[in-house]
């Protein structure tokens, strides 16, 4: 055992863990997560992982009992993208196992780092259709980064030592371990194995020096290039190589949606996020830079439209990401390195010179002032954009601030100025509605100093709004805003915009009253309808020690602008009436 | 859009083969035929999978490929010479009066006559893909009642001069 491994079980044990004892295979799991720093699991037990709620009784770990097991993944999922560390979730066979899904699917998306345990019935009973049984490694293999189904108890903890491994390093993503109730049970010594040796598994993230040198030599050519910086500057942890590398080559720099936080929403360099809803200049800069710098980026289509040839036209598009397959996949690149932000930032920082783009920055400023993120405001109305200007003005760019999909999410992307990394969660790449609120509980558990608010739509909220019960049960102070139009909003925008306003199936008037749901479950309820008692309701809201709900009642038929339709190229943007 | 022939290797673990063909569909590619069998190291298969595209979708292919866990390497033997061969077996409606005639139509394939029964009988035929085709194409006068065919299973030729690494 090493002496790292000693102090873990020292200071977090009791009774200290023996290696060679014999323990159940569910015993061997907790020890194995115990010893991987595991602090919380998300889960909801049933009949296959009796065993390991049977060892968690009494133990040392901080478990969530969600009231749903997408609850639970989701707030693991929130814990891992407010932390960096990997989420782990619990649920059993069958209809748990497959509750996951949707969970480990956004997260595969969005490259969340999770170990998810799912417990299955007795070997002798796999195949049988017996009661509760699915086949989630099967189910799970399009969505997952890798997955296992534990056959011997004696593969246990390599297996958990190779799913942590494989979850957190390269390119992050969800790992399944499938484990029958008779492996659960049965009795082995423990072992714990201090390596990882994984043979078709590579997860080199240092780049090729000579290609660091390509990178550097293509940015310094540059007059006008600006860097689309993605989700990848956040799960590297590279934002302050990021600003260090913007300020010294005097590059503007993009966020995207994934990647927002990732550089300072408020410096002078920042130009937002592009796209579908993004803002005028950042969309400015890509269709007129010479060289597009691509840093833990996807070229997702919500940027590109899907019209790769159309992107960009006058750049060269220079790549950098941990995963080779996304070089060249999405779009025709000039350069590529293959590594992890930051490490390449690290290296081109010495080498790179400030860039003749002082006249580029210019341009860009001017489009910024004439065409900034607007709306109409309307007396009494209240507007849901000035809604999310509330929460930014109130915290100042400070608070964790997770979201559901929809409407909001993207009021919430284009008015509130994230600052630091970490602090924007939501579900980019899936759109999983529902997503939010359990993940603010896991990013607020894992900072309980912050404050952490999740902006819902009132359709998303009631997708998984039986999680208030956590929030009153282990009082986690999270701050919900719904941003209420009473329908599904987004839906309702395409459907007005595309077809020609046949609002099908978008009506949510008959919503429970929010307040008192909140009130039901023991959490504070509030509500406000006018920009003045919004003001007055917010703040009632953050001074209150515990969970609060609050019911903002915004404007119906208000629409998301800048907009460029689907199918359309990012030259072809619809500002919005003024 | 041309053939391609990838090799992988993989561990030999129950779903591997799952993994690798659910890769395919998720990622739109099609595969043409694919064999998996042992290799010289005990716990590794080797599957040897033709599909199609162009170079980039091809390159896209492999870094996929790649990305699965249980993947060890992936070689494009199509970016090089090398050796393929399938095998099948082609049920002929014939009976014994006309084994030797079509012994002499099978022999200069170096195809074999497996069974023979009262109306039917089999032929072995090992080649490449065209060799089969055309080997089908004169069987097919007396009648397919039944082909079977595996995909290719295929290596890189050693390295050596070009004149000694002749088809054989």
């Amino acid at each position: 055992m090493s002496v790292e491994m000693a102090e873990i079980q020292k200071k977090n044990s009791i009774p200290p863990i023996q290696f060679g004892e014999e323990v159940s295979g569910a015993e061997t799991l907790l020890r194995c997560l115990l010893l991987e720093q595991v602090e919380y699991i998300f889960g909801y037990p049933g009949g296959a992982v009796l065993p390991i709620y049977d060892s968690l009784y009494g133990s040392y770990f901080k478990h969530i009992l969600t009231r749903h097991e997408q609850g639970a993944i989701h707030a693991a999922d929130g814990y891992a993208r407010a932390t960096g560390k990997p989420g782990v979730c619990i649920a059993t066979s069958g209809p748990g196992a497959t509750n996951l899904v949707t969970g480990i699917a956004t997260a595969q998306m969005d490259s969340v780092p999770l170990v998810c345990i799912t417990g299955n019935v007795a070997q002798s009973l796999i195949g049988t259709d017996a009661f509760q049984e699915a086949n989630i490694t099967g189910i799970t293999v399009p969505i997952t980064k890798h997955s296992y189904f534990v056959r011997d108890v004696r593969d246990l903890p390599r297996i958990v030592k190779e799913a942590f491994h494989i979850a957190t390093t390269g390119r992050p993503g969800p790992v399944l371990i499938d484990i029958p109730k008779d492996v659960a049970n049965a009795i082995a010594p423990f072992t714990y194995p201090e390596t990882v040796d994984v043979r078709g598994y590579r997860a080199s993230v240092v780049p090729d020096d000579e290609e660091v040198q390509h990178f550097v030599t293509a940015i310094k050519a540059a007059k006008r290039p600006v860097i689309m910086a993605g989700g990848g500057i956040i799960a590297a942890s590279a934002d302050q190589e990021l600003l260090a590398f913007a300020e010294k080559a005097r590059i503007p720099v993009i966020n995207t949606f994934m990647g927002l936080g990732g550089f300072p929403g408020v410096h002078e360099l920042s130009l937002g996020m592009p796209g579908m809803h993004g803002n005028f200049t950042a969309n400015q800069a890509l269709l007129n830079a010479d060289c597009v710098i691509g840093l833990g980026v996807r070229f997702d289509d919500r940027i590109t439209m899907g019209r790769t040839k159309e992107f960009a036209p006058n750049a060269r598009i220079v790549h950098v990401d941990i995963d080779p397959a996304e070089l060249g996949k999405n779009v025709s690149t000039a350069v590529t390195v293959t590594g992890d932000v930051k490490s390449t930032l690290e290296k081109a920082i010495p080498l790179i010179t400030a860039c003749e783009s002082e006249a580029w920055i210019r341009q860009l400023k001017d489009w910024q002032e004439k065409q900034p993120y607007k709306y109409k405001t309307d007396g009494d109305t209240l507007k849901p954009q000035a809604v999310i200007e509330l929460l930014y003005r109130s915290t100042d760019g400070e608070a964790i601030v997770t979201t559901d999909v929809g409407q909001h999410q993207m009021w919430t992307a284009q008015y509130y100025k994230f600052k630091n990394a970490r602090s924007f969660i939501s579900s980019g790449g899936l759109g999983t509605m529902g997503f939010g609120f359990p993940a603010a509980i896991g990013a607020q558990i894992a900072h309980p100093e912050r404050i952490t608010i999740a902006v819902v739509g009132d359709g998303g909220f009631q997708m998984t709004n039986q999680e208030l019960a956590i929030v009153s049960q282990y009082n986690i102070p999270v701050k919900v805003a719904i941003v209420n139009n009473q329908c599904l909003g987004m839906v309702r925008q395409w459907q007005e915009l595309f077809y020609d306003n046949r609002y099908s199936q978008i009506d949510l008037t008959c919503s429970p009253d929010f307040v008192k749901l909140a009130e039901a479950y023991g959490v504070k309820g509030l509500r406000a309808s006018t920009p003045q008692e919004a003001e007055a309701v917010w703040a009632e809201a953050l001074a209150h020690d515990g969970p609060v709900v609050v019911d903002f009642r915004v404007a119906q038929e208000e629409n998301v602008y800048p907009m460029v339709a689907a199918g359309n190229t990012l030259d072809q943007m619809e500002l919005g009436d003024d | 859009m041309q053939q391609q022939t990838i090799a992988v290797l993989v561990n030999d673990y129950p779903g591997v083969l799952t993994r690798v063909s659910t890769l395919f569909g998720q990622r739109a590619f099609n595969i043409d035929s694919i064999t998996v069998g042992g290799t010289e190291e005990a716990g590794l298969s080797r599957m040897i999978i033709t599909t199609g595209g162009d170079d980039r979708q091809i390159d896209q292919l492999m870094k996929q490929l790649n990305k699965l866990i249980d993947v060890i390497s992936v070689t494009n033997l199509s970016a090089n010479s090398y050796v393929s061969r399938e095998l099948a077996l082609i049920k002929v409606s014939a009976s014994p009066s006309q084994l030797a005639e079509l012994n002499g139509i099978v022999e200069p394939f170096r195809a074999a006559i497996v069974d023979v029964g009262p109306t039917s009988l089999i032929v072995q035929v090992t080649g490449d893909t065209e060799k089969i085709d055309a080997l089908l194409v004169l069987l097919q006068n007396y009648g397919v009642l039944e082909l079977t065919r595996t995909g290719s299973v295929a290596m890189a030729r050693s390295i050596v001069p070009a004149t000694a690494a002749a088809t054989v």
